[in-house]
């Protein structure tokens, strides 16, 4: 198992390098020339040449590409254009907020779904089934920042029960603030996962095991919950992986939303304000944290399946 | 592409004849899509008017969506200005309406880019093996690791939002899936006797390829266009709620909600309209794709 996860890691070796080039192909043909976007239209050659320097756009490409590397491993992004700060200090300060987000929603997401899942599955073809699939039909079609928006006018506006921005103080605060945003992509996320844990789970109970439990005289809440779902987990935790990774594309939208800071606001502000260096460390860290999730979820497989460690 | 006429008795024209015997007719699977059942119809009436509102949206339009007009901001709705108005006073009605034109139009055109991209990669990927196959199936397994929408932030994020960097955008975001699905069904066409009778009487590859493998692989690939066709309007909407997709003052259903946000406090109408005429349009295109998808391929069907 342990060369298994080894050869895993290594596996995602090229990966961080072929997204690491992409990123430094985009952000160093497309914006035309970093010098002049630091300084602006009006900047005069001289500065503009001293500045190339400093940055060392005059060097060789394959050397810019060299010192990008190096930069990018060390974790060391830059100063912002906007406000010369380091740019690995915004990030420590936005991203604790975009990970409590993302985690809170997904939990949210679970403890919504699974169970919607498993009583539409006992219900088969009666209205709780038709009621979670038409749930899960507008849950796809409605976007992330639609529902955000409409709960925000509902509930924090109009009702006044929640606060309508910012991200709170204190862990109670903190809840107070987060429950509105993570209640829209967690409902987004339990309308996917419903529909997951029924399908899964009622190919589970056609199962052999499944009638020989019921022929013991197992009763239908031990059937369902000890036999049934634990083995429909294998492919929940697929589905769980997948929430987790478009809740973390639905953070950005969240976060403006409901105005809290985070990596998506991070990153969106630098877009409108042309901040380069901090749209290529977003852009990095969504790319980091994407190939660190699918890691994560070939680790928890082989916990979950133990016929993958035996095939490994 | 070369024609063939059917004087010409060699086993590539029959085993050609034979394939289309097999399969229904085009029409009849229309038919069985769209007469199948009740809510198809009715998401494909829903669609149909949509794209006649976006076709004609100067003549439908009670006004000039771009109009400003200080005397009328933040109006709700009146018999004037159905949906009223927003801060800058543009009639919200007609920014929906002509907003319908720069969603719909991504949701029809970038599918089906990505389509011809993805396929191209696919079945060269899934006919010719070896070294080709592995470079592409990477470089598909390492871009189908992001979710599309994340993608399409990122490239948004580089390129800066323009019409045709939209497309781009999206045709990129979608184009490994079809790469995938387009290579998997190639190495099971590649293996039919049909193909091998071909690849055996000396048939050039390209004909083999136009001729038996892509007509062939065509059924995942119209599943996949109208189930991300709906995918393509949503990411639209998600890009110009960010202000990364289409720029204002054009209006596009996700900039409708962004600049109803900053003005809640006035008019929640914005937000409520817009976001349900991107709902009504995805469910819509969604319910039409399963149709499409349990007519096309029923092994599927859950």
């Amino acid at each position: 198992m342990a060369k298994y996860l080894l050869f895993r890691l290594l596996d995602a070796v090229p990966t961080v390098f072929l997204v690491l080039t992409l990123v430094f192909v985009a952000m160093r043909i497309l914006p035309g020339d970093p010098a002049l976007a630091v300084l602006g239209a009006s900047a005069d050659g001289g500065q503009l040449e001293i500045l190339r320097q400093k940055m060392g756009l005059n060097d060789p490409l394959w050397l810019q590409y060299l010192h990008f590397l190096s930069d990018a491993v060390r974790l060391d992004f830059g100063r912002s254009l906007m406000n010369d700060v380091p740019i690995s200090r915004l990030i420590a300060n936005n991203l604790p907020y975009t990970i409590y987000l993302t985690l809170t929603s997904v939990v949210m997401g679970l403890i919504m779904g699974i169970p919607l899942g498993v009583y539409a599955a006992t219900q088969r073809n009666k209205p709780p089934d038709s009621i979670l699939r038409i749930y899960s039909l507008i849950g796809y079609a409605i976007p992330d920042f639609y529902l955000g928006a409409v709960l925000l006018v509902v509930f924090s506006l109009n009702l006044g029960w929640f606060p309508i921005n910012g991200e709170g103080v204190g862990f109670w605060d903190g809840l107070h603030h987060i429950f509105l945003p993570a209640l829209t992509l967690a409902m987004l996320k339990s309308a996917f996962l419903g529909r997951l844990t029924r399908t899964s789970l009622l190919e589970v109970l056609g199962r052999d095991f499944i009638r020989t439990a019921r022929a013991k005289g197992a009763r239908e809440g031990r059937v369902i919950y000890r036999h049934g779902l634990r083995n429909a987990l294998l492919p929940l935790s697929t589905g769980i992986g997948i929430s987790i990774l478009s809740t973390l594309s639905g953070s950005v939208a969240i976060e403006l939303v409901f105005n809290r800071p985070g990596i998506g606001h991070l990153l969106i502000d630098a877009i409108t304000e042309r901040d380069y260096p901090v749209i290529q460390a977003g852009v990095m860290m969504f790319a980091f944290f994407v190939i660190l999730v699918n890691l994560a979820m070939d680790v928890v497989y082989v916990f979950v399946d133990p016929r993958v460690r035996i095939k490994s | 592409m070369t024609e063939f006429s059917l004087a010409d008795a060699n086993p590539e024209a029959l085993a050609e004849r034979e394939a289309i015997a097999a399969e229904p007719g085009l029409w009849d699977t229309l038919q069985d899509v769209f007469f199948g059942r009740p809510s198809t119809m009715i998401a494909l009436v829903v669609v149909l008017l949509f794209i006649v509102i976006a076709v004609f949206a100067p003549w439908i339009a009670p006004a000039d969506p771009l109009r400003q007009s200080f005397l009328q901001i933040n109006k709700l709705p009146t018999w004037s200005h159905w949906l009223g108005t927003d801060q800058y006073g543009r009639d919200v009605l007609s920014r929906l309406i002509y907003g319908s034109r720069n969603s719909l139009i991504f949701g029809l055109l970038s599918p089906v880019f990505a389509a011809i991209c993805g396929t191209i990669l696919g079945v060269t990927a899934g006919y010719f093996g070896g070294v080709v196959d592995r470079v592409i199936s990477r470089v598909i397994d390492m871009l189908m690791a992001f979710p599309e929408l994340l993608l399409a932030i990122l490239i948004a994020a580089a390129l800066g939002g323009s019409f045709w960097n939209i497309v781009v955008v999206l045709t990129v975001a979608f184009t490994p899936g079809f790469a995938r699905v387009s290579r998997a069904s190639t190495l099971a066409v590649k293996q039919e006797p049909y193909v091998e009778a071909a690849v055996a009487a000396g048939v050039r590859t390209h004909v083999i390829i136009f001729r038996h493998v892509v007509p062939n692989i065509l059924a995942p690939i119209v599943v996949l266009m109208t189930l991300w066709s709906a995918s393509s309007i949503r990411i639209e909407a998600t890009l110009s709620f960010l202000g990364i997709g289409t720029q204002p003052p054009n209006p596009s259903w996700g900039n409708i909600i962004r600049d109803g946000l900053t003005n809640m406090f006035a008019t929640q109408w914005p937000i409520v309209s817009g976001g349900l005429a991107i709902t009504i349009v995805v469910l819509a295109i969604s319910i039409i794709g399963d149709a499409v998808r349990d007519v096309l391929d029923p092994e599927t069907d859950q």
